[in-house]
């Protein structure tokens, strides 16, 4: 009889053959030799070792006997405002070209630590997206541009101001050709009126935009407004391909629509039912009640069946069999809920997005659920200008280009053409805070200040106006852009002075300086400046549209292009480790890209996770690690843009593969899929995932969801709550307890977490990794599960196999089954953090008593206290203790991706309130018990108890849906209580309620509007 | 007093001695105060010249009774002092003598016995009996007594020594400008909170920026060579770099706020007699077990606080007896410091 340790025995492959006889595969190395060290150096000989330590031991005692004299540096002349150690907020706005979102700017000390939402803003109300979130970091990035250089040789020196504005105004003064300023989506009216002013200075100025996520096809389908839609409005979503929650055009806006109507209680059992078409599993698709995976070509099928049917025009389309299934349901919803009901595609086809039009038109949506007459602007890119303006810079018709913020030759799929025609152009300047991929090859280089340091302006949306301002002296010597367009026309007037000026219409004349003051102090105003854009192309006719859309090839392999919820297009993003290591929603994937497959393709091909594929497509290559997807849709891959960056910096440089160059161009703009061929390279390249488990096996005791037909039917039933055998029959498991149980006199506080306004986006992650100074630890510590992430969210997929096929199959191939997600799953998010357990088993092990109750219910964490013994974190059931493994601050390992924590630019954005935690200490969410603590003393200041809303964690406030809810549960009126009040032995429940650890955090279990596979005996309801 | 440059200037004889005498120091105009205002500010000088207080009008005088009573308080103290000495000297000197006269009288007695005859073995054996150094030496007893009580001192010192490394209590290093708290806070009695702005509103003081040097020193001892040194660092721009006394570890949080504003604590209590600090030094131990103690031991202020006021409610219902302090609320909780 053999027993094989495992699979290689069996085979003794020569890997297992070489650790075979070794019972520690590797001595832990006590320093890793870095590339291109000689061996021996960094070998220390025993002896040499002992010396050190006996030195060293010496050397510490005596240092630690003498006080090291330590300054205390007041300002020469404090600012009224500024009160060392008290914060102070400032509204701003926060838009780099994709979403907008309206933010406070929290400063300590004049420098800004934290973005929050600004619930002032009736477009973001409060909500910030996880992009935004991380946003503070960009501006200590040590990759910025101190200053301006200009072109030398092979390299670039510093100049500046002068000499560089003279040979700028020299050289356009000069041009005899065309002058293109090129730049993403500009929805700032005064910006506009800076480049117009350049325009008037000199000749045949254009401004060119192009989005690098375009719309461009939305544009044109719409006459040139994009339309504002209002997801709270309908009862029926159907999503073709748009990734609303995520990443398309306004997520922050759109989630805070959408959820108000996902929000139940028994007062109001009714919500919204969201259908998806897609075919790469977005965070939106995963939020959808019904998802229908679709390969990328067949979305515009799908969109034209649609019309088909609720027009009563045409024949019946032929459909994808998944589609087809679905079809009439989503046809019947859309019918009966005309005026009440929106179909929203992602797709940059113009063809697909006239028949998209022509729903919303026919269905009656127009003036319900889509507006366009107060339309958005944040999307004005024209791509069939930006394709003619590469042709004229090859043509040599551009003799002068500015590039402001703009990197296509990064980011466009025409990226290498503008590469090689840029350094014909007579005249090139970048304005780019960096000396990026595009910037590198201009002459000149005028890198703008971030917009934390500028005054700037915005239009979202018709009628709404928002504001930046300046929390912070500007770091280096940079100039506003603005201020170098109107420099560069001949004005030396300051851009608050000219932009103030332009404000004088919209906020009228009549007591301006007032309306002026309040505008900047709220962040927010009312008014409209930017004119209802045009666009040169007409859409296509219906007829025209549909004839124009072609199903996908059968057989053809379909790559969709997607954007991540973290990294976006890569620009700003791209050098950001909050957003590298912010898991992907879905494949909760960080730290590069890889092209995600169906299981079935994987197992026809037989690839392995991390096999490495060559991906081609227009005659490029590129060369990604697999990822086996869930809900992929068959027959067809997809790859995250934004990555393979050369020059964003230290952190983003050389991370995946850039996947701009394999989207298809067409006469009217990009698509974002293609068909592509892959190939094994026989490489393997690891994915560092922070959640390789996909299933919860029916353990409904850590997440509990249920049909909205079931709760409307009796909200008691939805949630099943444990019992425990007693003397006296089942009883909850906290009748039974080996504890006293505390008394909480003053505060007890929790948290409520509603799975159902839960959509994954990962905004609380990051707001947590600002608030509390969490490290970052890059890819191979993800990969050896050692995330510092204080807050999760655990996302799990439903699988096709359950416990009542123990019998039939057997227990053993049950559960093995179990663990396989379903092949198009349905996906449910769960934030995860330390649960401050009344019981909490993490208190009972330390054997130093580091980790206490207090008495508001908090479990506290004491780092000075702790030895590092990890029985804690072993005991934990909910796994949401942090061990630091090493000094993230002073590790050189750490110093790429952890700089905020190594220069003193990044750790300018530190919290001063919250400590660093050094080697070998335990650390874990605190409920922000900073926040906790100042609330409370604001309140004893002020002779009063806390209001309620006053004291909130960094989740709960960045939450864009409001799914977290923190407050005081001993005050009876607070909300939380309510909730809770309401919801008991309804939606709340205890994650592991058996073991009676007793949390503060509850979870409402989260409803469906669909039969949910999770629950099989409703399959066919 | 509305614009004495300009009384100068008109040549009135006793505004121009007033101004020679006082070496050429301009008086600030004050063209906003009204007549009666001036009037009134005068009627308060004069009648508080009298009192001898800490007026800004009598500030010398004043300050140098306050310096009078300080002296006359030492020598109070060191009087106290000496007659204990005395006294202490006065008992040697007497035990010595004791211990002499018996001497002398044992070894008369010695010699009268030494003299007699009649007395028996016994009596010669304890007579003739000497003390046994050497087995006293050699005993083991003594030896393991001697060890033990010198490894428990060397033991207590090197506990002592090694909980006060870190320790910086008496902490009073030399300040790039000699400012003196005892003149600033002790004899013109201004207030803690006029420089440290942020005392009662913010986790720190604040040590002062110059500007608010300045509100009093463009105009007062302009001339002194250390207020020159703010004038300097005003004019290059370089801000000043006072060495920081009191050190906290940046695992712990303190808040002054919470301690003045809600707590009503005085600043005296944790930085000791800062009116007569000259140089300023670290008064308290500032460990941790100095916190607990303070925070075992002081009531809450809890009165007029209706933040407190249900909690108040409770304790008094349960535990009516024990006085209602910071600790039994919680404050010696971790968390309320480390975080």
């Amino acid at each position: 009889m053999k027993y094989w340790k495992g699979i290689e025995e069996l085979d003794n492959s020569s890997e297992f053959a070489k650790h075979a006889f070794a019972e520690f595969p590797d001595f832990l190395p006590v320093k890793e030799k870095r590339a291109g060290e000689v061996e021996d150096s960094s070998v220390a000989p025993r002896r040499d070792f002992l010396k050190l330590m006996g030195f060293g031991v010496a050397a510490a005692t005596l240092a630690s006997c003498e006080t090291p004299v330590r300054k205390a540096i007041p300002y020469l002349n404090k600012p009224e405002e500024v009160d060392p150690t008290i914060s102070n907020f400032y509204a701003s706005t926060y838009f780099t070209g994709s979403d907008y979102n309206a933010v406070l700017v929290k400063t300590r000390e004049g420098r800004p630590i934290k973005l929050e939402g600004n619930p002032e803003s009736p477009i973001t109300r409060g909500g910030l997206s996880a992009r935004a979130q991380a946003a503070v970091l960009n501006l200590y990035d040590g990759a910025r541009l101190p200053h301006f250089m200009m072109k030398k040789g092979n390299g670039h020196e510093k100049t500046d101001f002068d000499q560089l504005d003279n040979a700028v105004r020299a050289g356009l003064s000069s041009a005899t050709g065309k002058i293109a300023v090129v730049s993403p989506t500009i929805i700032s009216p005064s910006t506009k009126r800076a480049i117009a002013a350049l325009a008037g200075r000199y000749r045949n100025v254009e401004h060119i935009m192009y989005d690098v996520n375009s719309a461009s096809g939305l544009l044109q389908a719409n006459s040139g407004v994009l339309p504002a839609y209002d997801f709270s409005q309908a009862k029926i979503i159907v999503g073709l391909g748009a990734d609303f929650l995520g990443t398309w055009i306004s997520p922050v806006e759109y989630s805070r629509q959408y959820v108000t109507n996902r929000k139940l209680s028994t007062d109001k059992r009714a919500m919204s039912r969201h259908y998806q078409f897609e075919s790469n599993l977005s965070l939106t698709g995963s939020n959808a009640d019904v998802r229908i995976a679709v390969k990328p070509s067949d979305i515009g099928t799908v969109a034209v069946a649609l019309y088909n049917a609720v027009s009563g025009t045409g024949s019946a389309t032929a459909l994808p069999a998944a589609a087809q299934k679905q079809m009439a349901r989503v046809v019947a919803d859309l019918q009966a809920n005309r005026g009440a009901s929106l179909v929203v595609s992602g797709s940059n086809d113009p063809a697909v997005q006239t028949v998209v039009a022509a729903i919303n038109q026919t269905l009656g949506n127009v003036g319900t659920t889509v507006n366009l007459t107060a339309p958005s602007f944040v999307r004005q890119g024209n791509d069939a200008r930006m394709s003619q303006f590469v042709d004229e810079l090859k043509s040599g018709a551009i003799s002068a280009v500015i590039f402001y913020h703009a990197n296509p030759v990064y980011n466009h799929p025409r990226g290498e053409e503008i590469k090689t025609a840029i350094s014909k152009v007579p005249l090139s300047v970048s304005l780019n805070d960096r000396l990026d991929e595009t910037g590198s090859l201009c002459q000149y280089q005028a890198p703008d200040h971030h917009w934390l340091e500028s005054w700037n302006d915005y239009e979202p949306k018709r009628g709404y106006l928002s504001l930046a301002q300046p929390a912070i002296t500007p770091i280096f010597k940079t100039r506003q852009a603005q201020e170098t367009f109107l420099r560069w026309a001949g004005s030396n007037e300051t851009y608050y002075n000219f932009m103030k000026d332009g404000w004088r219409t919209a906020l009228g004349a009549n007591g301006f300086q007032a309306a002026w003051d309040k505008a900047v102090h709220d962040g927010v105003a009312s008014g409209s400046v930017l004119p209802t854009p045009t666009f040169a192309a007409a859409a296509p006719g219906i007829a025209t549209a549909i004839s124009n859309i072609r199903g996908a090839k059968k057989g053809a392999i379909e790559v969709a292009l997607y954007e991540k919820v973290g990294i976006g297009e890569g620009g700003v993003e791209g050098n950001n480790p909050f957003l590298h290591e912010l898991p992907d929603p879905v494949s909760k994937a960080t730290w590069g890209n890889y092209i995600a497959v169906p299981r079935k393709m994987a197992v026809d091909n037989k690839w392995e996770q991390g096999d490495v594929i060559k991906v081609t497509a227009n005659g490029k290559s590129i060369e990604v690690p697999v990822l086996v997807q869930p809900g992929q849709a068959e027959g067809s891959v997809s790859i995250a843009v934004g990555y393979g960056r050369t020059m964003a910096g230290k952190v983003g440089n050389q991370l995946g593969a850039n996947a701009f160059p394999l989207v298809q161009t067409t006469s009217d703009g990009p698509v974002y899929y293609n068909v592509v061929t892959l190939e094994k390279t026989g490489a393997t390249s690891p994915i560092a995932q922070t959640q390789t488990h996909h299933t919860i096996m029916d353990r409904r005791e850590v997440v509990q969801e249920s049909t909205l037909a079931k709760y409307i039917a009796n909200p008691k039933e939805v949630t099943e709550y444990e019992r425990v055998a007693t003397p006296d029959g089942l009883e909850k498991p906290n009748k039974v307890s080996l504890w006293q149980d505390y008394q909480y006199n003053d505060h007890h506080w929790g948290m409520a977490i509603d799975l159902n306004s839960c959509i994954g986006c990962g905004s609380c992650v990051i707001g947590c990794q600002t608030e509390n100074n969490i490290a970052v630890v890059g890819k191979q510590q993800v990969i050896n599960r050692r995330e510092m992430h204080w807050m999760r969210i655990d996302r799990y997929y439903s699988s096709d196999h359950h416990e009542d096929e123990f019998e039939k199959e057997g227990k053993l191939k049950t559960y093995a089954a179990m663990e396989d997600p379903s092949d198009n799953p349905q996906v449910i998010f769960q934030p995860m953090m330390c649960q401050h357990c009344n019981h909490a088993p993490c208190e009972t092990v330390c054997p130093v008593l580091a980790t206490t109750h207090s008495s508001e219910g908090l479990n506290q964490m004491t780092y000075n206290r702790c030895v590092g013994t990890r029985y804690c974190a072993n005991n934990c059931p909910y796994k949401v203790r942090r061990f630091n493994w090493f000094s993230y601050y002073s590790n050189e390992k750490f110093e790429d991706v952890n700089g905020h924590m190594f220069t003193d630019l990044g750790r300018m954005v530190l919290n001063p309130d919250v400590t660093v935690r050094a080697r070998g200490v335990m650390e874990k969410c605190s409920f922000c018990v900073q926040r906790i603590q100042l609330g409370k003393l604001e309140a004893k200041k002020q002779k009063r108890r806390p209001k309620d809303g006053e004291v909130v964690t960094a989740c709960a406030q960045s939450c864009p849906t409001e799914a977290i809810l923190f407050g005081d549960m001993r005050d009876p009126s607070s909300r939380i209580s309510q909730l809770l009040r309401r919801e008991d032995g309804e939606r709340a429940f205890h994650v592991l309620d058996s073991i009676n650890v007793q949390p503060n955090v509850t979870y409402l279990t989260k409803i469906r509007n669909a039969a949910s596979t999770f629950f099989p005996e409703e399959e066919n309801a | 007093m509305h614009n004495s440059s300009k009384v100068i200037a008109s040549g009135d004889e006793y505004a121009v001695k007033l101004f020679n005498d006082n070496g050429k120091q301009q008086m600030p105009a004050f063209p906003q105060l009204s007549d009666k205002e001036i009037t009134s500010i005068i009627a308060w000088v004069t009648s508080q010249e009298g009192g001898g207080g800490g007026a800004a009008a009598t500030a010398a005088t004043g300050g140098v009774t306050t310096g009078n009573a300080a002296a006359a308080d030492g020598a109070d103290a060191s009087g106290g002092g000496k007659y204990m000495d005395v006294l202490l000297i006065v008992l040697v000197v007497v035990l010595i003598v004791l211990v002499v006269t018996l001497a002398i009288i044992a070894n008369l007695m010695k010699d009268v016995l030494q003299g007699r005859k009649d007395l028996d073995g016994r009596d010669v054996e304890i007579l003739e009996q000497r003390f046994n150094w050497a087995g006293l030496y050699q005993s083991s007893a003594l030896r393991g007594i001697v060890g033990v009580v010198f490894a428990l001192v060397l033991l207590y010192v090197g506990v002592q020594s090694v909980m006060a490394v870190g320790l910086t209590q008496g902490y009073q290093p030399t300040q790039p400008i000699a400012f003196s708290h005892k003149i600033h806070a002790g004899e013109n009695n201004i207030n803690c909170a006029y420089c440290h702005t942020s005392v009662y509103k913010g986790k720190s003081a604040n040590i002062p920026s110059a500007n608010i040097c300045m509100n009093c020193h463009s105009q007062i001892k302009t001339e002194s060579p250390e207020i020159k040194k703010i004038y300097r660092a005003i004019e290059r721009k370089q801000p000043i770099q006072w060495v920081r006394v009191h050190n906290l570890p940046d695992l712990a949080y303190f808040n002054h706020s919470q301690h003045t504003q809600v707590g009503g604590i005085q600043c005296q209590t944790c930085h000791g007699p800062i009116q007569n600090m000259e140089v300023v030094y670290q008064y308290s131990a500032l460990t941790m077990g100095w916190c607990i103690n303070c925070h075992r031991e002081t009531p809450l202020n809890t009165k007029g606080n209706a933040y407190y006021d249900n909690l108040v409610k409770l304790h008094d219902k349960s535990n009516s007896a024990v006085p209602f302090t910071v600790s039994s609320n919680g404050g010696t909780e971790c968390s309320k410091c480390h975080y």
